[in-house]
């Protein structure tokens, strides 16, 4: 089981994509697994072949616990052995019972799997108005059950006492769902733990914007840009100039990321906040990257997002302008070292060469880690970022 | 294709973008993102679902057009020449 956030403990096998006896290469799903932050597409990291399954659909186990046996030597295994052995790659030939043993104890899951089109928080909403799963006809893209579906259910049949008990803060008016716990001990460990600082920038966005109305007048829909493509990838181009913002404190010393993989922000309509990665973003054109955003966002609200991409971010972006927000002072999201926030671009008026006149200014921030880096180099990462957005065709 | 078929189009679209949202009680003649907390982004994809889906091109400068329901239909209606 991959841990796929700063705290997550526990995931639930929901499905398999692989059988014993597929061959699998690094990159592959093989499984679905449902998460505090919904369910996510697990991808493996090694090729060979599935010996076996060990943990089966419905299961929930511990980060680290074994999910399944492979072998390396792309010998198919007709039949599973009767012990399960390790995830981690076996020895092609011969195949012995003295892999490592599962020594991580596998907890059952609380409610049985039932092999439904439901979203986590659908089920969640079924399980306390005790509504039955599989009555219910779902009305959502390609059939799946919406909260909507479950409430409309509910209110057919008399509801039934609630099958889990009411979370403990419930009684205070705090939303404690299973989101909010991971996301609150995840918050709380950054404030505890990493000695903030605070800094901010004014952009002017009219060369941005002028650039990209210009483009978008001969693109197709598909291929339109939006300014946070732009965002993005100048906070990756800026990276490169200081490093130190990109990567994690770990083991009491700050390891420098391999890649530039920038978290993006994504707020969920039921509530949390997710912030899956796009990967290797300064090597990216635009396109690229606004293809990599329109795709992320879609599978996030459809909860079809990868392993790799909850885990894999180096730094986050958050863009709240189009909630109406000027400034943005962020929490910085353990591991990581750095976050960036860009507020909504408004008219200002702006003296230069003598004269006053209104401009589209966005304001940008960042939260660093002092441990790692100081105001001085953050204050060239702003300059960077301002400077790239203002030749955006070069991004 | 009918008038009924650009209308389940748009609600299919809205619905790929927004699965959670019951579409039912969506008010047609106001716009989208006051009742459905949607981004840009969300937005760009809800607007190339209705390209997909029916095979038309929309401008950059029409997409204000496609702010509520009514105005979606309307606009898919003209572009598809429907009577």
């Amino acid at each position: 089981m991959p841990s796929l956030g700063a705290d997550m403990q526990f995931g639930t096998v929901v499905d398999w994509r692989v059988k014993p006896g597929d061959t699998v290469k690094r990159g592959d799903v093989v499984a679905l697994v449902e998460t505090e932050k919904g369910v996510i597409e697990v991808e493996i990291f090694e090729t060979g072949v599935i010996e076996s399954l060990v943990v089966q659909p419905g299961q929930k186990v511990p980060v680290g616990a074994t999910l399944a046996i492979l072998s390396a030597d792309g010998k198919k295994i007709e039949a599973p052995p009767a012990k399960p052995a390790v995830i981690s790659t076996v020895p092609a030939a011969p195949v012995k019972e003295t892999a490592a043993p599962v020594t991580i104890p596998i907890v059952p899951a609380v409610e049985p799997s039932v092999r439904l089109r439901v979203s986590p928080l659908a089920r969640k909403r079924a399980q306390e108005l005790g509504v039955d799963l599989p009555s219910i006809p779902g009305t959502g893209a390609d059939g799946s059950i919406t909260i909507a579906d479950v409430e409309r259910s509910a209110e057919r049949v008399k509801p039934a006492a609630p099958a889990v008990s009411p979370a403990v803060g419930a009684a205070k008016g705090l939303d404690l769902s299973a989101m909010r716990r991971v996301i609150a001990a995840a918050m709380a460990r950054s404030k505890r733990e990493i000695p903030h600082y605070y800094l901010s920038t004014t952009i002017d966005m009219r060369r941005a914007l002028d650039w990209l109305a210009a483009e978008n007048t001969k693109r197709p829909v598909t291929q339109r840009l939006l300014y946070s493509a732009l965002l993005i990838r100048a906070v990756a181009l800026a990276l490169r100039t200081t490093p130190e913002l990109n990567g994690f404190w770990i083991d009491n010393g700050f390891k420098p990321a391999d890649g530039i993989h920038i978290g993006v922000a994504i707020s969920l309509r039921q509530g949390g906040l997710i912030n899956p990665a796009i990967h290797d973003v300064d090597k990216k054109n635009l396109d690229e990257v606004m293809g990599n955003i329109l795709d992320l966002v879609n599978r996030a609200r459809t909860g079809h997002l990868r392993s790799s991409e909850l885990s894999d971010g180096t730094i986050t972006v958050t863009n709240l302008g189009e909630q109406g927000v000027e400034s943005v002072f962020g929490v910085i999201y353990p591991p990581q070292v750095a976050l960036v926030g860009f507020g909504k671009i408004t008219e200002r008026p702006v003296a230069a060469n003598g004269m006053v006149g209104a401009r589209p200014m966005i304001e940008a921030t960042l939260a660093a880690d002092h441990r790692v880096s100081d105001g001085h180099r953050g204050g060239r990462f702003l300059v960077a970022i301002d400077r790239l957005l203002q030749e955006p065709e070069k991004l | 294709m009918t008038e009924v078929e650009v209308k389940k189009a748009v609600r299919d679209a809205l619905s790929n973008i927004a699965p959670e949202v019951d579409l039912d009680g969506i008010d047609p003649a106001k716009d989208l993102r006051d009742q459905i907390d949607i981004d840009s982004v969300d937005f760009l994809n809800f607007v190339i679902g209705l390209h997909k889906e029916l095979n038309v091109e929309i401008p950059d400068a029409d997409v204000s057009k496609l702010a509520t329901l009514n105005g979606c239909v309307s606009y898919l209606r003209a572009k598809l020449d429907l009577a």
